[in-house]
């Protein structure tokens, strides 16, 4: 693919990626294996002795109704956070790729929330909606002429909020691929499609879609890894896995199972369990990118 | 009125609605964090600010030593974000400059970083840091994170664009490789170097879950959990006036960074895009 652009340096490409295979060595690949082989044991009460168990951690999980529900949990809270999060950003996206006036200003005004951790975002969003004190309850009573609006008894509501809380702050960084990606849509193609009479809703799922979709399939990518692992301070401020365990995402069920209740195999069967899931969806995802690399040649 | 500037009207109308919804947030927090606690129980909730700021986040500053977080989340992230920006511009440098034996394999490596997040292996590398002394060290907080597939495939991307007469012309003028990489690839990686820069301290910033679990000593802590603590202190209820004074502290250096840089970064994510 590419040549050699310095012949005659044989050992400095391995000493310049020494650094980082190092790292990716000692610090990923080694515990992933490790992680792997200790998921197929249990430890004993004591924590001296591990036995040999095959697959009885999987066996066991996925006849717990406990992590089927921690399973589906997660898919509707990552299914929310994905569809709502990207229509809302492409069609904000879709809004900010026109010339208009202080479109400098919209782009920063609306972007911002992507600096925001998750953790601050649970915090924000734990206070705005504190049962029967804080200010979302107090709008919806007077609204609704009295309802409470009570999210720490409601499991279905807990997670609506907590995902509505996760794709807030998500906003930002999708609106800023969307609008990179929608700026590298050549004008051409849709002033064609003006020309030949479809109307901008035509040519928006006609045209920009499909050229958007190597951008769409990062950012869903993104959007999992996001919903299945980086708002985990957000549960954790926001509501702990609860009320019940509604909104017991798959990481906070790990990080309960390995470290509070310390049953390593168990956590560890859950690691290789949610590291096959994202792979799946990380070779999809390179497939759609390779594919549309093959489009545009 | 034309149809084309009652169209503008209309779409600088939802545009500006949009900021005012997605500011909200923010907004209260930041009024909240003025508030004394009387005033943040007040019914109907109090959307004016006080003038307590300063004494809430005194406060904050007592009960978990916020000083100290805040600056254990600056170094970490700092050291984070430009180590992992050193290692990915050496690896990219070296992936898209040379030709070497396993060079697919040893790529394919540096890839399958990103299908192996932290909770994918979290109880061994925990175990890992226990072995070299490491729990409750800066070591743990930082070096797990060196590694970064973003930052290689953004420079690689760029610099697979680089022109082949570039290194031609070094090579002819009698440079050496690195001296090629030190005085022209860095030089015109500057945009992408902000890009990536940004993308990591954020990133480092907003980590939750491995301090949680590799800290033990409040004066380890970061910032972030400073917050869940000062929520976990609560007596009756919530005192958010101190809360929010530490979250808005909390909030600050990630935007600054983004409001920065936000030129370079969007650029850097425009040619990223741009394939």
């Amino acid at each position: 693919m590419n040549e050699d652009k310095f012949p005659g340096h044989k050992f400095l490409p391995y000493i310049l990626i020494t650094p980082s295979i190092a790292v990716i060595i000692i610090f990923l690949i080694g515990p992933f294996i490790q992680s792997v082989y200790t998921s197929f044991f249990v430890s004993t009460t004591f924590g001296t002795n591990t036995i040999f168990v095959g697959l009885r951690n999987y066996i066991r999980l996925f006849s717990s109704p406990d992590y089927l529900n921690s399973a589906v949990v997660t898919f509707k809270f990552a299914a929310f956070v994905i569809m709502v999060g990207l229509s809302i950003a492409l069609a904000i996206a879709q809004l900010l790729n026109q010339k208009i006036r202080g479109v400098g200003f919209y782009q920063v005004a609306l972007i911002w929330t992507y600096a925001i951790s998750p953790t601050i975002a649970g915090v924000i969003w734990a206070s705005m909606f504190a049962p029967s004190t804080g200010l979302i309850p107090y709008i919806i009573s007077k609204i609704s002429g009295g309802y409470t609006l009570n999210w720490m008894t409601n499991g279905q509501l807990a997670l609506f909020i907590v995902a509505a809380a996760a794709t807030w702050k998500m906003l930002g960084y999708n609106i800023i691929f969307f609008l990179a990606g929608l700026q590298n849509v050549p004008d051409e193609f849709l002033e064609a499609a003006r020309i030949d009479g479809a109307n901008p809703w035509k040519s928006f799922w006609r045209i920009t879609f499909p050229l958007l979709s190597p951008t769409t399939s990062f950012l869903l990518f993104v959007n999992m890894l996001y919903a299945f692992f980086q708002v985990f301070g957000l549960i954790d401020i926001m509501t702990h896995g609860g009320p019940g365990n509604a909104t017991e995402i798959l990481v906070y069920k790990l990080y309960r199972d390995g470290f509070i209740h310390l049953n390593t195999g168990s956590a560890s069967a859950q690691s290789f369990i949610i590291f096959f899931v994202i792979s799946v969806v990380a070779i999809i995802q390179l497939r759609i990118v390779t594919r549309k690399a093959i489009y545009s040649r | 009125m034309t149809r084309k500037t009652r169209q503008e009207i209309f779409t600088h109308a939802i545009l500006i609605l949009l900021v005012i919804v997605l500011a909200f947030p923010v907004f209260f927090a930041l009024v909240t964090s003025t508030l004394s606690f009387k005033e943040s129980y007040q019914y109907p909730p109090k959307l004016t600010p006080g003038n307590q700021f300063m004494n809430n986040l005194k406060e904050a500053w007592v009960r978990v030593n916020i000083g100290r977080l805040f600056f254990n989340s600056t170094l970490i992230s700092v050291v984070v974000a430009i180590v992992k920006t050193i290692l990915a511009l050496l690896a990219a440098f070296a992936y898209t400059h040379f030709k070497f034996r396993g060079q697919g394999l040893l790529f394919s490596i540096c890839m399958i970083t990103q299908m192996l997040p932290l909770p994918v292996r979290i109880i061994p590398t925990y175990q890992l840091m226990a072995s070299f002394n490491w729990i409750n060290s800066y070591y743990a907080l930082m070096v797990p994170f060196f590694a970064s597939t973003t930052g290689l495939l953004l420079f690689r991307q760029f610099y697979m664009t680089v022109p082949a007469d570039l290194p031609d012309a070094a090579r002819v003028d009698g440079a050496g490789p690195m001296r090629y990489f030190w005085q022209i690839l860095i030089p015109i990686s500057k945009t992408n170097i902000a890009a990536l820069f940004v993308i990591e301290f954020i990133f480092m910033w907003s980590q939750y879950l491995w301090p949680l679990i590799v800290t033990t000593t409040s004066e380890m802590r970061v910032i972030q959990i400073g917050i869940k603590m000062l929520l976990a202190s609560e007596q009756i209820a919530p005192e958010w006036n101190i809360i929010m004074a530490a979250t808005v502290i909390a909030m600050l250096p990630p935007l600054i960074v983004l409001l920065v840089l936000r030129k370079s970064f969007v650029e850097g994510i425009a040619m990223q895009t741009a394939k």
